[in-house]
């Protein structure tokens, strides 16, 4: 008894000392869904990207221009088909002090390619990582790898000691029962380090003020100190933001950001994410599985695919579902791609007699029956925009059932091929169009085409695709970049609805510029000095 | 009474082991989690082996009995999601439920057994048919917009105070003093590690981030206790014992609470434990509003994820709790109530 209360005495003591706090800068902030690990090479996904970038450094990041930039890799050329050369940053040192040399990079770079690691795919072309001095690496590849600098953005950094003394020389791997040390912690050389992580609850970053990047262009903020805390609930996110108890969020819904805007201690600042909307249709089928028209597939038809894209309204859609935060797209992928070409992306304007006329031409006055497949729970709302296409598709005669499910239970669909339409949402996270064709347009075969779930298979595209993974001339490979788009603009597989717009919500004295990937860089956050910590 | 106690142990079991079943069929057929462990660039090969590493190959009898072998040494295995074992994950989420639960049972019971009390004593006054009226809201609206509206209300409104309350234009409270009123809209605030368990009861922070959500929680029983007392003590005031008890002489204190009340409470602490278990097992929607980081929000989760080892050990829990709840109520129940013991007794002598 005498111990319990020793105890609870003990512990209410400590949680009094712990209150105590001091002036400086703390950022609090929130979004939907939580970073899924600490270790940077187990899952690739946007918000555990994001959050392992603050803690590491890559070779080569972007700045909020989306330009390539140097990071722990000064300068990289190609010095030969084969080989890139990276010339390393000198002098940098990991959070526990330790020094960062190549042997750190050609450990993370093997880490990131093992079995168990969800970023092999982006060094498919690399064979081999060489040493050849404390601050030189090579990357040996197949055949010329014009973009491996683009690869490389999204590749952390990690101490190789530091992974040997606590044996997590490997990503998560699911054979192993047990939970990794690097599940929730982190041994990187970038502008904050881990101090707690409890996953769906809460993450705190501390500052590192060794970094070497704070007085250059890539730093100059001045948070001391990261909160983080998931919030599922889209009301209460809001309600947190709107009652100053976080000062950021990441992902306001649309309908609130009238709301955000008039609050007048918030902002909301904007731009086009990288990552496009649009319907694919099965054109490769000989026979839809959901329809009621036997013996042929309509949507092999280009008219009835004209027809549809003429009918579905995406104007509309970005006035009363999307309340303004879209930009409608003309093709599958977004500004900020290389081999985006704007004269490209201009939205159809929809035209219902013009369809309907199609339909008429193409023998389906009469219309006909098909299932649209729609996730419910990973694009802004998705089932929302099926809903909106079901009502315009119907006034050109194509009933519309429409089967809206969680993305666990929609993504598998569009990858076994068994979808007659559905809709898709594809990032470009390399930022190259190459990274679009290869899993979209690309014949569906061995490692290509996995998210093509159409179909569709072109000699003359699978041609151009593998043209523009070995070219190394800049001039000749944006020509076949160009062809790539005229093709599938003409093929029409893919109806293009918009490109997302992302939206941030802030407290005004907030100053952190949003970015395409939607990933916060916190390196930049500069806040109204002297916050206490809470 | 043995021999009672061994008939409902069988019978919890029986109830587990379909429970058990039921988990199982599920996590078959429910979403593609290889998908989702290996993102959208993986191989096929890759796929096929992650799923012969998972054991998902072998034939469906093998795979049930290796889940309940496993289960009952407490590994559900490693949540898809988060890679940790989800006995660990559950063992870290239970505390901040049951605290939840613990303040959201005690405001039910006391305001309930209280207003229930005072609503059977004077049962036609204006106060009580007021209490009645307004305790209607506790059962009609649903969770997550009495959630929501605490939030609005305690949340955001007093810190959206721009020029304070004024009353025939006189300032009566500046914006500094509405903002002393408001309460955390989410979390848990700062906990106290005990041990294993991390306890938001501890600090004043913690107490403030319970208050809504318990709040929240607890008006759907707040509601029922009090309907529930009221009816009982009604019914009790009528009885023949009570009447002796005013011939007698006994003053009104000791009639309503010496005697009415106890009797009044039996068949209340019977529901009021079996609503504690769905408290536990169901406090999913709160959970998500508040984003208390208990096991309702772990589940709602896993079901977004069709995180399956995360779904079926949830499952399995929420069974326990209920079969372990309803298991002892009844023992108790018979081990109370004589007339249960002697029927079975003279039923087996018959």
């Amino acid at each position: 008894m005498n111990r319990w209360i020793l105890t609870t005495a003990l512990a209410l003591a400590l949680a009094a000392g712990a209150t105590a706090a001091e002036a400086k800068n703390t950022l609090r902030w929130a979004s939907q869904g939580d970073a899924l690990t600490a270790d940077p090479h187990s899952q690739n996904e946007g918000p555990t990207n994001a959050a392992s970038l603050n803690i590491y450094d890559p070779l080569i990041r972007r700045n909020a221009k989306s330009q390539l930039e140097p990071s722990l890799a000064v300068s990289w050329k190609a010095i030969n088909p084969t080989t890139w050369e990276f010339k390393l940053r000198q002098n940098v040192k990991f959070h526990d002090g330790t020094p960062f040399t190549a042997d750190d990079v050609v450990f993370s770079v093997m880490r990131a390619k093992a079995p168990s690691s969800d970023f092999k795919s982006y060094f498919d072309s690399v064979t081999e990582v060489k040493k050849i001095d404390t601050y030189t690496v090579h990357f040996i590849t197949k055949g010329p790898d014009p973009i491996l600098p683009n690869q490389v953005t999204q590749i952390s950094i990690m101490s190789k000691a530091w992974a040997e003394k606590h044996k997590v020389e490997k990503p998560q791997d699911f054979k192993n029962k047990e939970e990794t040390y690097a599940i929730r912690n982190a041994m990187g050389t970038g502008p904050f380090m881990l101090k707690k992580r409890d996953p769906g609850i809460e993450t705190v970053l501390e500052r590192n003020p060794n970094w070497w990047g704070w007085k250059t262009a890539q730093g100059g903020g001045n948070v001391d100190e990261i909160i983080y805390k998931p919030i599922k609930n889209s009301a209460t996110r809001v309600a947190a933001l709107l009652s100053g108890e976080i000062d950021f969020l990441l992902d306001p819904p649309v309908q609130d950001l009238e709301k955000i805007k008039r609050d007048l201690k918030l902002k909301v600042v904007s731009t086009p994410q990288i990552r496009t909307i649009f319907f694919g249709l099965d054109v490769g089928s000989k026979e839809l599985r959901s329809s009621d028209v036997k013996g042929k597939n309509p949507f092999a038809d280009k008219r009835v695919r004209q027809a549809i894209q003429l009918a579905i309204d995406v104007q509309a859609i970005k006035r009363v579902t999307m309340r303004g935060m879209s930009q409608p797209a003309g093709i599958v992928t977004s500004p900020g791609v290389d081999g985006y070409m704007p004269a490209n992306d201009k939205p159809v304007a929809a035209n219902v007699d013009q369809a309907k006329a199609l339909m008429k031409q193409a023998g389906y006055e009469k219309g006909f029956r098909v299932k649209l497949d729609c996730p419910n729970d990973r694009y802004t709302n998705d089932e929302q925009i099926c809903q909106a296409a079901v009502g315009m598709l119907g006034r050109i005669g194509i009933h519309v059932q429409l089967d809206s499910q969680s993305k666990t239970l929609h993504f598998p669909k569009i990858q076994k091929y068994e979808s007659d339409f559905y809709l898709l949402g594809w990032g470009v996270p390399t930022q190259d169009s190459h990274y679009v064709f290869n899993y979209l347009y690309a014949t569906k075969k061995g490692g290509k085409g996995g998210w093509n779930g159409t179909g569709y298979s072109s000699p003359k595209m699978d041609e151009l695709i593998a043209k523009m993974e070995v070219e190394t001339d800049v001039k000749k490979r944006n020509a076949f970049i160009a062809q790539a788009w005229a093709l599938a603009k003409a093929d029409l597989i893919y109806i293009p609805i918009h490109h997302q717009v992302i939206n941030w919500g802030m407290t005004k004295t907030l100053d952190l510029p949003i970015v395409v990937d939607d990933a916060p860089n916190f390196r930049w956050a500069k806040m109204a000095p002297g916050k206490k910590t809470n | 009474m043995l021999a009672f106690i061994v008939n409902r142990l069988l019978q919890a079991i029986g109830v587990m082991l379909v429970v058990a079943l039921f988990a199982f069929i599920i996590s078959n057929y429910v979403g593609d989690p290889i998908n989702n462990m290996l993102g959208q660039e993986a191989t096929l090969q890759d796929r096929a082996q992650l799923k012969k590493d998972l054991g998902l190959d072998d034939p469906a009898p093998v795979q049930f009995a290796r889940f309940v072998g496993e289960a009952l040494r407490g590994n559900f295995g490693i949540s898809y999601q988060m890679k940790r074992p989800v006995s660990h994950l559950i063992v870290e989420r239970l505390p901040a439920t049951l605290e939840l639960v613990f303040v959201a049972a005690t405001i039910a019971l006391v305001l309930g057994v209280i207003g229930g009390v005072f609503t059977g004593l004077r049962r036609n006054a204006v106060s009580s048919r007021a209490i009645m009226t307004i305790s209607l809201v506790g059962v009609s609206l649903p969770t997550f917009v009495i959630g929501i509206l605490l939030i609005y209300g305690f949340a955001v409104l007093p810190k959206s105070c721009v020029h304070g309350v004024h009353l025939f234009g006189a300032l009566l409270f500046d914006c500094a003093d509405v903002a002393m009123i408001s309460l955390p809209s989410f979390g848990r605030g700062d906990t106290v590690d005990i041990g294993a368990w991390q306890s938001g009861l501890l600090t004043a922070e913690g107490w403030r981030h319970l208050v809504l959500p318990g709040v929240t929680l607890s008006l759907f029983n707040l509601t029922l206790i009090l309907r529930l007392v009221r009816s009982e003590m009604l019914e009790v005031l009528r009885t023949d014992y009570i009447k002796f008890a005013r011939a007698r002489g006994l003053t009104d204190r000791a009639v309503h609470f010496g005697h009415a009340l106890k009797n009044t409470l039996v068949p209340v602490i019977t529901v009021a434990g079996i609503q504690i278990g769905s408290l536990i097992a169901f406090s999913t929607i709160t959970e998500t509003v508040f984003q208390w980081p208990g096991m309702g929000l772990l589940f709602i989760q896993s079901v977004q994820f069709a995180d399956v080892p995360i779904m079926t050990a949830y499952l399995v829990l929420a069974a326990l709790i209920f079969v372990v709840i309803n298991f002892t109520v009844d023992v108790l129940y018979a081990a109370i109530d004589p007339r249960l013991r002697a029927d079975r007794v003279a039923a087996g002598r018959a």
